[in-house]
């Protein structure tokens, strides 16, 4: 019990540190697709810079305008914070005893949880950006939540189990990716919009919001929203591989591809960013109902029929 | 269930060690009317910032709450398919999935999906 103990608090530091560790591969990144370089001043190579941001942010002011209710709007950052590093229990390595069981229903409920720290931080802000910011982050989560977890359901309609270690082994042979590979796009696109990143970051849109639910705080509220977005963003990148890239992690071939393809999948995150201008909010609005829906619907059929007939 | 709360409990050690640290070396500063009010490009912030907004934000959050009842509704068939001799969670989930999909074209085709008129 001590050990399952210690290895839960020793993922949780891990999953901070490779969050820190993931601001600096998007600044290098994002430097390099701009030709020109990242931070490279600070000790080796720009290493250490993340420490340096840490400490930075830690010591600004911490801002209290007059007009917030002071104690939920210090509370919601770390609300958000808790939520997204409580996903990491479900994080299936080699060393840790994940969470087994109905270990994707807790996504579900966490991930649906986490909306309601956007919308805390944006309206105990009391301020107007804050608050067109934080109404438009929540709709367009909860409308991708929905196929999110429809498209969730056709891998667990494949594997026949809500356990993600369960699927994973499921995976042996094949990769479910090439049972449903128009699922793991609209998959990677859901997650890019569920988590407010760069095409789709109308939360934060800067031209006509200023910086969306996040822009009365600063310093460490600040700081731990910024910890908690790119903690989940992590997490995505993580489910995606274990999805539907899945394999036994004990062969030690695939347990060093399974965290490469993670590292892939994380650096795809920061591609998209560099490479696509903004959408439009109504565009998003319309690519979630009118045709991710009905089609996740419409495969979602063909895979009940398929797994039902064929009895795979 | 204990290493549950035991996990939950690290977690909720973890946020109060950093809200502590954030509250330790903040840096102190003087307080300031104008730079106290809410962040508005050069107006009086007085007027009510809890405002009303627009409707299709409700509309959708309607939608939303069917989709997710419906979700919850369809989790049990994700164990239950593989498993079972008989045809019946086949011609359930293929009828609900069917009134599913339905119901969102018909919402489409009242326009109740249309962001703008």
């Amino acid at each position: 019990m001590i050990i399952e103990l210690l290895s839960g608090i020793i993922s949780f530091i891990c999953a901070l540190v490779a969050v820190a560790f993931f601001t600096l591969l998007e600044r290098k990144g994002l430097g390099y697709f701009q030709i020109r370089k990242g931070p490279n001043k600070v000790g080796l190579m720009g290493l250490p810079q993340p420490m340096a941001d840490a400490v930075k942010l830690f010591s600004k002011e911490l801002i209290k305008p007059t007009l917030i209710n002071i104690f939920p709007f210090l509370i919601c950052p770390f609300m958000s914070l808790f939520l997204s590093l409580l996903l990491w229990l479900l994080y299936n390595n080699y060393f840790v005893c994940s969470m087994g069981g109905l270990s994707l229903l807790l996504f579900l409920c966490i991930s649906s949880l986490s909306v309601y720290s956007v919308m805390g931080a944006g309206w105990f802000s009391n301020s107007k950006y804050a608050l067109l910011g934080s109404v438009r982050a929540v709709a367009q989560s909860i409308s991708y939540e929905v196929s999110m977890s429809l498209i969730l359901m056709s891998c667990l309609i494949l594997s026949g189990s809500i356990n993600l270690s369960v699927i994973m082994n499921y995976q042996l042979f094949i990769w479910i990716v090439f049972v449903n590979f128009f699922m793991l796009i609209m998959w990677f696109v859901s997650c890019v919009a569920e988590t407010h990143r760069a095409p789709f970051d109308f939360a934060e849109g800067e031209s006509e919001l200023v910086s969306g639910f996040n822009i009365e705080y600063g310093g460490i509220g600040f700081a731990v929203l910024f910890m908690a977005e790119y903690s989940s963003i992590l997490f995505m990148s993580v489910l995606v591989v274990s999805l539907f890239f899945g394999g036994l992690l004990y062969i030690s071939f695939y347990g060093m591809l399974f965290y490469l393809m993670i590292g892939f999948v994380s650096f795809l995150f920061i591609w998209v960013r560099a490479s696509y201008p903004r959408y439009r909010y109504d565009l998003l609005m319309y690519l979630i109902w009118k045709s991710y829906l009905p089609s996740v619907l419409s495969i979602l059929m063909f895979l009940v029929m398929l797994v039902y007939f064929l009895n795979i | 269930m204990l290493m549950t709360m035991f996990y939950l409990i690290v977690l909720f050690m973890v946020n109060l060690l950093l809200f502590m640290l954030g509250l330790v070396i903040y840096k102190r500063s003087y307080k300031d009317r104008e730079k106290n009010s809410p962040f508005e490009c050069g107006f009086d912030p007085s007027i009510c910032t809890r405002s009303p907004f627009s409707m299709r934000f409700f509309l959708l959050a309607v939608i939303f709450l069917i989709f997710d009842v419906e979700i919850i509704m369809l989790m049990p068939l994700t164990m239950n398919i593989m498993n079972s001799n008989t045809h019946w969670p086949l011609t359930s989930s293929m009828i609900f999935l069917i009134i599913l999909l339905m119901g969102l074209f018909h919402e489409w085709n009242q326009g109740s999906l249309n962001w703008m008129k």
